[in-house]
């Protein structure tokens, strides 16, 4: 086996140093009911050849290279080249979690610059270095929120990703949680502040608003923190579409951010790895779950950074941890890093520019089903067919169409959600809106 | 002394500041093709009110600067790349290229996980794959590939114990787990809504069976066993221990993280195991990253299947498709189906290895654990001596005489060139150097590990200050935790004027 550094001349050695005469032996120890009498049932090792040719194959199977409008918690955007040239180096791509400070300072310094950009995109004062992606950050934070406020209710807008809201319906199974969720307008296709005003009580402990929300709309956070803190109650604001942070106002009102980033030169993948990130003000810090990067000193006085605050963490709290996450995204949180210093403080402006451009020139053409204001995201009416019927037009142009909206929302069942980023082409938008109108 | 050290001598590193410190205004790396539509005032399309100024202190440098940064960071870190990294309980193994290149092929990269299923084949089969590739090395009967890691595959675990349970009529209260297990599973337990009890382990380093007979009860829902555990013993009893869960109503959760020691040899499925994670990071090759991304599946028993995440694969008469109709499922446990490009590493690594390949891995994993051990023996102590798997766990007993304590020893291997140990892990013995070198060293490496070690346990003797004071050649003295835990500061902030 090619990865595997010792001869067999080597193995007899090294087992005869143990005083054993064959690997066997090594196993003598374990009840013969244990033992596996066969061996496993799978193809003999393949050459990396052959193993390429296999990838390549099952690639070809998916359709992917044409212009495509789904969005949904998942985003097409340019990639810058130095994002893959940074993370392919072997220092990042094979270092373990920077525990030994002294021959770690590459991540840990890595990492201090992410929480520190995150904190400049969300106006918070503590970001960690990441948690597995959007959807378990926002049960991370209503668990944060729970212990912070010492209650267990957790109002959910219907507007928040609906994969996001079953995981946090799945960890509300715990028993500690109880979740309620909170309607949308109509209209608007904003959150329906009345039904919220109604929900939240004094045993709320996180109202919880995704903002573009899942129809790509841009929430009032103000008037939504507003109703939860009158009761108490900390707002969770959630993202799942990180380039709208080059535009849009970080809400002064949040208390805990929940977010996805995805957008940031993370490629789609089917769906990850991704990077999740929790962010909070300052009062709230030492209740955030996940690692967090500080600054120190070292002994010869240069500044150094460490992994602090661990008695927070599992391996020193056990049962009575803030969590119990351990491995994060970091190498895809680097990819994010790296894709902020790229694009920097002008650029992710005009990159959000470009967004909010091309969605607008794709929605004007199309009946819109919200009046809401939004980002890259919006919810189409297909009127003259189905949404899959409209989607299957698209495919025979060499287009993937929107996301047709019944599986989530049964009242939606004629619309379908679009998104258009800076990689859209205008000649496909055309098209789509072509399709759009077709009797 | 530097004679000693055969595996590093020092180089230059280069200096770099913060991002934020090498900024200047008007500066940047990126260039947009040209908007090829009419361009929209934010502030109308938005509100006005929606609308941000400029983001703060975010970095303005150019391309060279941006990538003269992040390199300069990268030598600063040690790496798998560079050497042996004898972690116990993480298994940091070689992670082979051809795993990067495959899971960097456009047509998985690029296919969004809302693709329509009949243009994602590829994809599902990838994971269908993978599935059944894992529950043939576990003797499982199904495999959910949802968990983005191991904690969260633990957390996903005693959902299902805690579904299952509830579907019987019987929820029950409390999870059971042994002193030296990992911090996670008493943090899962808790997470998931149950109590924790902790149970002692015998002088053999072993779970106390006779004490576990007394404890479970009609209100223990599950014990969370790792195996081998973290002293690196294979629990012999494990049959045992499942016959007295399972007779009193209880589940047997296993931790799976030190599965690179039964690959080809023995199936926890077959032993007892009702459910189990497995860290695709640690097994499976797929690179730690600095800490993730990692990826988490969790392999059950038949019984436990109607519980799992949605969606399931299953097989149509036109290919794969997902199935979102299962009533007695947990529901997500994270949005879309994991974390797939670490599936594609995983599986990648199953096929290059084969039958034979895993199987050999764990066999030259637990031959270096030994051949260690035995080198190691006559200089350190080892507090429980049951026969080691794939790693072995001294302690720093002889040395403290000195003053010379684990994390000195840890901190003096890096002026050697190697990657410490892990320290203070587990809990059960005190000053714990827990030491797992996995199938990925060759015989040399193991021996300057050996060398190194020895070449301490002598300078603990004859010279403990220079072990005390170390690292001495790192381009980062030893580091002030302490500092950083009472004054915490996690971000940068501009020098007040």
């Amino acid at each position: 086996m090619r990865y595997l550094p010792k001869s067999e001349a080597e193995r007899g050695q090294m087992l005869a140093a143990c005083g054993l005469a064959s690997a066997e032996d090594l196993f003598a120890h374990l009840p013969p009911a244990t033992r596996l009498r066969r061996p496993l049932a799978l193809d003999p090792g393949k050459s990396e050849y052959e193993v390429v040719d296999y990838f390549r194959a099952r690639a070809a199977e998916n359709l992917t290279g044409c212009p495509c409008f789904l969005g949904a918690g998942a985003y097409f955007h340019y990639r810058p080249v130095l994002v893959d040239t940074v993370v392919s180096r072997g220092e990042f791509l094979t270092s373990y979690t920077p525990y030994q400070a002294e021959i770690s300072q590459g991540t840990l310094t890595a990492i201090f610059e992410f929480q520190t950009m995150l904190c400049q995109l969300t106006g918070m004062d503590a970001a960690n270095a990441s948690m597995y992606d959007g959807s378990t950050a926002v049960p991370e934070a209503a668990m944060m929120a729970a212990r912070i406020t010492g209650r267990r209710g957790v109002v959910a807008a219907r507007t928040l990703h609906p994969e996001y809201r079953a995981v946090l319906e799945t960890y509300a199974r715990n028993r500690v949680l109880a979740v309620q969720v909170c309607g949308y307008c109509p209209g608007s296709g904003r959150l329906d502040l009345e039904d919220l005003e109604r929900k939240v009580t004094d045993g709320t402990a996180a109202v919880i608003v995704q903002s573009p929300n899942f129809f790509g709309i841009i929430e009032d956070l103000r008037a939504a923190a507003d109703l939860a803190h009158r009761q108490g109650a900390l707002l969770v604001w959630v993202f799942t579409e990180a380039v709208a942070l080059g535009l849009l106002a970080p809400p002064a009102d949040a208390d805990i951010v929940a977010g996805e980033l995805q957008s940031f030169a993370i490629a789609p993948s089917f769906g990850g790895p991704y990077a999740g990130v929790l962010a909070a003000k300052e009062r709230y810090m030492r209740q955030l779950p996940g690692r967090l990067v500080g600054e120190t000193k070292d002994a010869r006085g240069h500044r150094a950074y460490c992994l602090t605050l661990a008695a927070r963490e599992q391996h020193i709290r056990r049962e009575k941890a803030t969590s119990n996450i351990c491995t994060n995204q970091a190498l895809v949180a680097l990819m994010a890093t790296v894709f902020m210093t790229v694009y920097g403080k002008q650029g992710l402006r005009e990159l959000a520019e470009q967004n909010l451009a091309k969605a607008h020139y794709l929605a004007e053409k199309l009946p819109l089903r919200f009046t809401g204001p939004f980002f890259n995201e919006f919810v189409a009416e297909a009127r003259n067919r189905p949404p899959e019927a409209l989607n299957a037009a698209l495919l025979a142009r060499k287009l993937i169409g929107g996301l047709p909206l019944g599986r989530f929302y049964p009242e939606l069942a004629g619309s379908m959600l679009l998104c258009a980023t800076e990689t859209s082409p205008r000649e496909a938008m055309d098209a789509v809106a072509e399709e759009f109108s077709r009797e | 002394m530097s004679e000693r050290i055969r595996k590093a001598r020092t180089h230059v590193s280069q200096n770099e500041p913060l991002l934020f410190e090498l900024s200047s205004p008007g500066k940047k790396a990126y260039q947009l093709p040209p908007l090829d539509v009419p361009a929209v005032d934010p502030a109308a399309a938005l509100g006005p009110r929606n609308i941000r100024a400029g983001i703060e202190g975010f970095p303005e440098v150019s391309e060279v600067e941006g990538m003269r940064h992040f390199s300069r960071l990268a030598s600063w870190n040690y790496a798998i790349d560079l050497g042996m990294y004898p972690l116990g309980s993480c298994t940091m193994k070689y992670n082979p290229r051809i795993n990067e290149k495959v899971a960097a092929l456009e047509g998985l990269t690029l296919a969004h996980p809302y693709l329509p299923e009949a243009l994602a084949q590829g994809a599902l089969e990838i994971l269908a794959r993978l599935e059944a590739a894992l529950a043939e090395i576990t003797g499982t009967d199904a495999v959910t590939l949802q968990p983005a890691a191991g904690a969260h595959g633990e957390l996903t675990g005693i959902l299902l114990v805690r579904a299952y349970l509830e579907a019987r009529g019987d929820p029950r209260k409390k999870i059971l787990i042994p002193d030296s297990a990992h911090g996670t599973n008493p943090a899962t337990a808790a997470m998931a809504g149950y109590t924790v009890e902790n149970l002692r382990s015998n002088e053999r380093g072993m779970l106390d069976v006779e004490n576990l007979a007394r404890v479970v009860n009609e209100e223990v829902a599950a014990l969370m066993l790792t195996n081998p555990n973290t002293l690196g013993v294979f629990e012999e009893n494990i049959c045992r221990i499942a016959d007295i869960l399972h007779a009193r109503g209880a589940l047997l959760y296993l931790d799976g993280a030190n599965t690179n020691a039964l690959l080809g040899v023995t199936r926890p499925g077959d032993t007892g195991v009702d459910v189990m994670h497995l860290n695709l990071h640690k097994t499976f090759s797929t690179p730690h990253g600095g800490g993730g991304p990692g990826s988490g599946p969790v392999a059950v028993k038949q019984h436990l299947e109607p519980f799992l995440p949605v969606p399931r694969l299953k097989h149509t008469d036109t290919g794969w498709a997902f199935d979102y109709d299962r009533p007695q499922s947990i529901g997500r446990v994270r949005a879309f189906y994991g974390n797939f490009g670490v599936l594609v590493r995983a599986l990648a690594y199953i096929l290059a290895c084969g039958s034979e390949g895993l199987r050999q891995a764990t066999l030259d994993a637990v031959l270096n654990a030994n051949y260690l051990r035995q080198g190691l023996m006559p200089y350190y102590e080892m507090p429980h001596q049951a026969p080691s798997m794939h790693e072995c766990v001294f302690s720093d007993a002889r040395q403290t005489a000195r003053g010379v304590h684990t994390m000195d020893i840890a901190k003096r291997l890096l002026d050697y060139g190697f990657h410490p140990y892990t320290v203070s892990f587990p809990l059960i013995v005190p000053g714990a150097m827990m030491i797992e070198p996995t199938e990925s060293e060759s015989k040399h490496e193991l021996d300057l590990f050996i060398d190194a070690l020895i070449s301490i346990a002598r300078e603990a003797e004859e010279d403990p200050e220079r072990v005390l004071k170390a690292p001495h050649a790192t381009r980062t003295a030893r580091v002030d935790e302490v500092t950083a835990a009472r004054k915490p500061v996690l971000r940068w902030r501009p020098a007040s004027p």
